[in-house]
């Protein structure tokens, strides 16, 4: 059987990898979505922040030979530490300024923090072996699914329905949420706001870290490897709507599927659907499909 | 003598007078080169700083400043944009006088600075670009063209491959100039030699994920999957291609641009058994590796690609050039001159410049190494056959270059 002229087998093939490409989109615009959800604050280092993820998990194995799994716990810590640093020191002082100037600190970080690990390792990248575990595949009778792929979307829908769990239904959650539309009241009953908003800041950025050990082993570690997707990442942002969490994790998986498709009908337009699908969605709902108007 | 001294000074006053005029005719009195090149991006390790470094020493090594020339190195990142690429040559050859243009490696950029150079006349020394198109139709007076180029690279590796009984191929090609010269080149190798073609796929340039393009290929069952792209679209489609099982299934990956940093980045356990075509291995003479070890200690240990050596080797035949004409301003005269004489330079051996440009020289197909046989990093190649230096490239009569009569 066949849909305009590729084998049903072969299509289920490419859906199937553009729900892994979806993933990383997911787990990326996430962290994007908390942070400006919460902060207000448009997070230009996010892609960085992802690449320093990946070269964390590298230097940790490496340097001092530490695996895969410790990998996924230390790395978002170490780069969440330094995200908690940057809010602190730089980003928590512009919050009383336009939107602007948080894009503009954060996409000079971005550079800044691209161009020292360009300096430092070049641009070719570095090998980061595939974890033992994950070593072969699953022959799925349709196509041929490395064991490491299926993980990626296993853990990625783990961390996305807990990160969604906890910021919407948990006591936890309604602080934040209330932090961002009233902050003087929320303070007034004794929570401790600025703490609150330098650990959402942190938290983002451990979620793009995460996001790129899982990146690691399938993608050469490279400087630039965030650079190229921030922008996609932001694509998806702002389809699913600025700041709605739900909205970020739907048209992260649902716009890989749809580049999936577009690699195989019209492959000279991959890097470019999303832009369309993004112009498209601004036209008919300027406030993104799951966003609020305000 | 009396008459010696008067000699000796007559002799001193004429070279001083010589040495004067040789700076005089030279434009400004400084014989500019700007390294265009990428800086910041997928290319950085096979051309960027060490094209700059290795530009360096080809001026050193030159010795032409110690004859009263004064020569200046500039460079600037083009971002493999052609606009920014082309923004820049021009502003160099305009308002800051820049002689000569080196390296440039993306063919998209490098065509805007072929045309560029030849409406100003200028020099452009090609090093990094691919495309074979700049000794063909674009071919221009104003331009050597001197490493490498996509039909040298169809020649090596895709007749080899095809000769080895891989007749039928599916290529993943980067869309841009380059990718479509280089496939278009391989492909005419194939056919030439029996093989067939059952699919390609165009992918942007600086493309993350691979999997759709490499499923299409398993798809497609052909024996070989050439991957007509360069530096980390190479790496990356590689490092994947050994995820999803291609060679393990059956189907061989042929690399048809493959530098030695994107061996050195992939590690031998996923590069190995890859075939290679080559102008220059640092490992390969006594003179190579001597420059190897200069250049490694001003490069960050890298060792020197074959656009390093090309950038080193076309520098110092352009200065023999300027110096021999003591004129560095009529860019085609140089270039002419450079044609009639023959090359000779410890990267590359002795060579010539053909009438359309391109700098003919022996090529080498190369095995990259098992883990089990490498010395050490940078340890990699073995050469397997060497491709004499007249069948290594195109043939001068069908690049359709309007310059051959």
């Amino acid at each position: 059987m066949e849909i305009f002229g590729i084998p049903t087998q072969a299509l289920f093939g490419q859906l199937l990898i553009g729900l892994i490409n979806g993933a990383f989109y997911a787990m990326l615009s996430l962290g994007l979505a908390v942070i400006f959800g919460l902060l207000n604050v448009i997070n230009f280092t996010h892609g960085a922040q992802y690449m320093m993820g990946a070269f964390c998990a590298w230097l940790l194995l490496e340097q001092w030979g530490v695996g895969y799994w410790w990998s996924l716990v230390l790395a978002p810590l170490a780069v969440g530490l330094t995200g908690v640093l940057i809010e602190r020191t730089m980003l928590s002082r512009l919050y009383k300024l336009d939107h602007l100037y948080g894009l503009l600190l954060t996409f000079g970080l971005a550079l800044i923090f691209q161009g020292l690990f360009t300096n430092y390792y070049g641009s070719s990248g570095q090998p980061y072996r595939l974890p033992e575990e994950f070593a072969g595949a699953f022959n799925l009778g349709f196509m041929f699914l490395p064991k490491y792929r299926a993980w990626v979307i296993v853990a990625s829908v783990v961390i996305c329905v807990s990160t969604w769990f906890v910021i919407e239904r948990t006591k936890l959650g309604s602080y934040l949420r209330a932090a961002t539309e009233n902050p003087a009241l929320v303070q007034a009953f004794g929570i401790n706001v600025p703490r609150m908003i330098t650990l959402t800041y942190g938290f983002g950025v451990a979620l793009a870290a995460l996001a790129g050990v899982m990146a690691a082993p399938i993608y050469q570690v490279n400087p630039q490897m965030g650079a190229n997707l921030i922008i996609v990442v932001f694509a998806v942002v702002v389809i699913g709507g600025m700041g709605s969490i739900l909205g970020a994790i739907i048209t992260g998986f649902g716009l890989g599927i749809v580049e999936g498709l577009t690699k195989v009908f019209y492959p000279e337009a991959s890097n470019t659907v999303i832009f369309v699908v993004m112009v498209i969605v601004l036209l008919i709902k300027p406030a993104g499909l799951f966003g609020k108007e305000r | 003598m009396n008459t010696f001294k008067r000699t000796m000074v007559g002799l001193g006053v004429a070279s001083a007078l010589a040495i004067g005029t040789a700076q005089a005719q030279v434009s400004d009195g400084v014989i500019k080169i700007g390294v265009l090149t990428d800086m910041s991006s997928l290319y950085t390790d096979l051309a960027g700083a060490g094209s700059v470094a290795a530009a360096k020493l080809a001026i050193d090594d030159s010795g032409i400043e110690k004859r009263g020339y004064k020569v200046e190195l500039v460079s600037a990142d083009h971002q493999n944009k052609p606009d920014i690429g082309s923004a820049i040559a021009s502003k160099w050859y305009d308002a800051e006088k820049v002689d000569v243009i080196v390296d440039v490696p993306n063919s998209g950029v490098a065509l805007a600075v072929n045309q560029i150079t030849k409406d100003k006349n200028k020099v452009f020394l090609a090093s990094g670009p691919a495309s074979s198109d700049l000794t063909g139709k674009a071919c221009s007076p104003n331009t050597v063209h001197w490493t490498y180029d996509t039909w040298m690279l169809a020649n090596g590796t895709g007749a080899a491959v095809v000769k080895a009984g891989g007749d039928s191929w599916f290529f993943i090609t980067a869309d841009y100039a380059f990718g479509h010269a280089l496939e278009r080149d391989t492909e005419a190798v194939v056919l030439k030699n029996g093989g067939k073609v059952l699919g390609k796929v165009r992918v942007p340039l600086n493309n993350q994920d691979f999997s759709s393009f490499l499923l299409q290929a398993q798809a497609s069952k052909a024996k070989i999957v050439g991957l007509a792209n360069a530096g980390g679209d190479t790496t990356n489609s590689i490092k994947q291609a050994a995820e999803f099982g291609i060679v393990k299934g059956g189907q061989s990956l042929a690399g048809l641009l493959v530098f030695i940093t994107d061996v050195h980045s992939l590690g031998l356990p996923t590069a190995q058994g890859l075939n290679i075509t080559n102008t220059f291995y640092w490992d390969q003479n006594d003179a190579s590796r001597a420059f190897s070890k200069r250049f490694e200690a001003v490069d960050k240990g890298i060792h020197p690609t074959m656009v390093h050596a090309g950038v080193y080797a076309s520098i110092l035949h352009y200065l023999k050039a300027v110096e021999a004409l003591k004129s560095d301003s009529d860019g085609a005269k140089i270039v002419a001159q450079m044609k009639a004489t023959p090359t000779d330079d410890p990267l590359f051996g002795k060579g010539t410049i053909r009438i359309d440009g391109r700098k003919i020289h022996p090529a080498y197909l190369v095995e990259v190494k098992k883990p089990s046989e490498s010395k050490g990093p940078w340890d990699y190649y073995k050469v397997k056959a060497t491709i004499p230096a007249d069948q290594a490239f195109r043939p001068l009569a069908d690049g359709g270059c309007s310059l051959v009569k």
